[in-house]
């Protein structure tokens, strides 16, 4: 009965004893050292942390599981994303990952959860994919509704379409639907990807609860 | 031995003469034309968006008065309908397919699209210029207005 009290109470004090050298101050190096050192440090550790995320935040590193590279990457090669006359690309994360480091930094932790279910297998063969596919375009598309399609407009802005320049119909519909409230994932579905089956009966049941959800 | 070598030489022209008939007669579905020539690209068809091509005749598939090559349509999907099935052609102001696309082969009445009309590229094309492939002297029972 006493024994596990005085192992937690050592474990305690040593906790303590821990705490207060930290917090005292150093007799062996000088302010300036601590400063200077720390503060290198923290350079060294802030940029290599944001070295590690961008290195995370690329094409190449996006396909380095089978998952997106037998899939998702496979549709996409060859889309107005991946090859056109300028050669500008939108690639991986720049649709999927937002450029913000708040949102940036949320959608990273978000994605451990896709690393377990890397782990796991839940989308180790085309079979299993497909089968999912439905819910996990559904939680994309809601995601981009949520965020009213931020990662679109960091190249796609209505404000910048000259609309004069467009087709008859692009340019009705763009108009009405910037009159009407709407993001680009409302119209645009599936435009580097391939869409699910079930496709537009999951994005009317997604706009219905969403209208409710929005007054 | 002689005989042989008669008979062996007799061989070989015929294969000779035949093999010089047919290198000859070889020629590439590309026409007289050598393998290092590139073909001439055929022309592209614009699209002609903005308005609307009437019918030639009378049982013509009406021609899609806009781009649609970015559709899929697979054996999962027909982005065709998102707008021209019926509800949705409602809100999305889009002409309804027609109902007879809606019975299948044995004549029983659907609630979505016949499996039969899936493709809907088979009939109904974008409208573009283009011209006659062959000369043809077809004309509508009645004359389409112009």
């Amino acid at each position: 009965m006493s024994e596990p009290n005085n192992g937690s109470r050592g474990w305690i004090a040593r906790a303590c004893a821990v705490w207060r050298w930290f917090w005292s101050p150093s007799s062996r190096y000088a302010l300036g050292v601590l400063v200077v050192v720390g503060g290198a440090l923290g350079v060294i550790g802030w940029g290599s942390f944001n070295w590690a995320m961008e290195l995370t935040n690329t094409e190449t590193f996006c396909v380095t599981c089978h998952e997106m590279s037998a899939n998702v990457y496979r549709e996409y090669k060859g889309t107005i994303h991946d090859s056109n006359a300028s050669g500008v690309r939108a690639t991986c994360p720049d649709c999927h990952v937002p450029k913000e480091w708040v949102h940036k930094v949320a959608r990273k932790i978000q994605a451990t959860n896709e690393l377990w279910h890397h782990a796991l297998g839940s989308i180790d063969t085309r079979e299993k994919f497909e089968a999912k596919r439905l819910q996990l375009a559904t939680n994309v598309w809601r995601a981009m509704k949520s965020t009213d399609s931020r990662e679109c407009r960091n190249c796609h802005n209505f404000d910048s379409m000259d609309f004069t320049q467009q087709r008859s119909r692009a340019r009705n519909r763009h108009q009405q639907a910037a009159d009407e409230g709407k993001t680009c994932i409302d119209c645009h579905k599936g435009i580097a990807h391939k869409l699910p089956a079930g496709a537009f009966t999951a994005e009317r049941e997604l706009d219905e609860t969403w209208g409710a959800r929005k007054p | 031995m002689r005989r042989w070598f008669a008979a062996g030489l007799a061989v070989a022209a015929v294969i000779g003469a035949t093999a010089i008939a047919a290198s000859q007669e070889v020629k590439s579905l590309r026409g007289d034309q050598a393998i290092t020539e590139v073909d001439k690209a055929p022309p592209v068809h614009q699209v002609r968006e903005g308005q609307r091509y009437e019918r030639a005749y009378r049982q013509q598939p009406p021609l899609i008065p806009h781009a649609i090559e970015k559709y899929e349509i697979d054996v999962k999907v027909n982005q065709c309908l998102r707008c021209h099935d019926w509800p949705q052609n409602v809100r999305e102001n889009a002409p309804k397919v027609s109902e007879t696309h809606y019975v299948d082969r044995q004549g029983v009445r659907l609630d979505k699209i016949a499996s039969t009309r899936w493709f809907c590229n088979q009939c109904h094309v974008p409208q573009a210029d283009a011209k006659p492939l062959v000369e043809n002297t077809f004309k509508p029972a009645s004359p389409a207005t112009r």
